[in-house]
């Protein structure tokens, strides 16, 4: 189960801190989750670990996992900013190196 | 050296005494190495609120458990990762320490000679996840960076000091494999033709 301290206020400093950043990308563009690539995690696991969190399909998950073998990295969730959050939360929890960026 | 067996609601697995004694003691590194990064609150409660650390480790192996959540080396990514990291980072290594405990606590159940160990779906999904820290450590240990790097290893010659440990890794690698394939969902392959 994944545990995501941070719903509520705990939040909202982050929300105002990024509006102050004056980034380029419109606060409301999605953010998106990246899993890289790395030379440890098995194929096998990652494809797991996309179709048991992600619910994906076998073939979904596999093209994916294929996706972050051979190109390096995949684009596997997108949503809001919390949203991916908790995603990479769980990603690493899997023990997969990811990340999450806006566009 | 055999694999995990599937077996009615769980996973099923022979370990001989060497074995188990060798898991036991990668898994108690592990928690040790994991007691090492910040202070341990046992209150589940209390532990939400504790503030985690907002520095990615310096001990590379906890850094790739304990990896930076935004993308990018701009101030504002890194100071977005340092929240998420002060938010986050204490639950992530209360289950990574919890699937550890699991693995011991299983192993030692099965007393000094090893034997037959069933695991039901909690326990494997303990099982995967700790499995899948010991790899990731040894690896780092190992310096597997890269692609090729672990095959480089298996070319090494016999009297290289890593040997004892690469074959630690490919062991952990068919245990976790077998593992994985027992969890798989049931869920009919989509024909690709």
């Amino acid at each position: 189960m994944i545990i995501l301290p941070r719903l509520g206020g705990a939040g909202a400093p982050a929300e105002t801190a990024h509006a102050e950043t004056g980034a380029a990308a419109s606060p409301d563009a999605p953010w998106t989750t990246v899993v890289h690539n790395d030379p440890v995690n098995l194929m096998s696991y990652v494809s797991y670990v996309f179709r048991t969190y992600f619910g994906y399909t076998d073939a979904m998950a596999e093209r994916l996992m294929l996706d972050v073998h051979n190109k390096g990295r995949a684009v596997v969730s997108s949503g809001s900013r919390e949203e991916m959050e908790r995603d990479v939360h769980a990603m690493h929890g899997y023990g997969l190196w990811a990340t999450m960026r806006q566009g | 050296m055999e694999g995990f067996e599937p077996f009615p609601g769980g996973a099923a697995i022979r370990l001989g005494p060497t074995e188990a004694t060798l898991l036991r003691g990668l898994a108690d590194q592990l928690v040790d190495l994991l007691a090492t990064r910040g202070e341990h609150v046992e209150d589940p409660i209390a532990a939400i609120f504790e503030p985690g650390p907002s520095e990615p480790p310096a001990d590379p192996v906890l850094a790739r458990l304990f990896p930076d959540a935004y993308d990018g080396d701009a101030d504002d990514a890194r100071e977005h990762s340092a929240e998420f990291r002060r938010f986050t980072e204490n639950d992530l290594r209360t289950r990574k320490r919890n699937d550890a405990r699991a693995l011991i606590a299983d192993v030692d159940a099965l007393g000094p000679g090893g034997g037959v160990l069933s695991l039901d779906a909690e326990d494997c999904r303990h099982w995967l996840g700790a499995l899948n820290d010991l790899r990731l450590a040894v690896a780092v240990r190992l310096g597997i960076l890269q692609e090729g790097d672990a095959e480089a290893l298996y070319e090494l010659p016999p009297d290289d000091d890593r040997v004892p440990t690469v074959i630690v890794y490919s062991w952990l690698n068919l245990l976790q494999d077998s593992l994985v394939e027992t969890m798989m969902p049931e869920n009919p392959r989509e024909d690709d033709r």
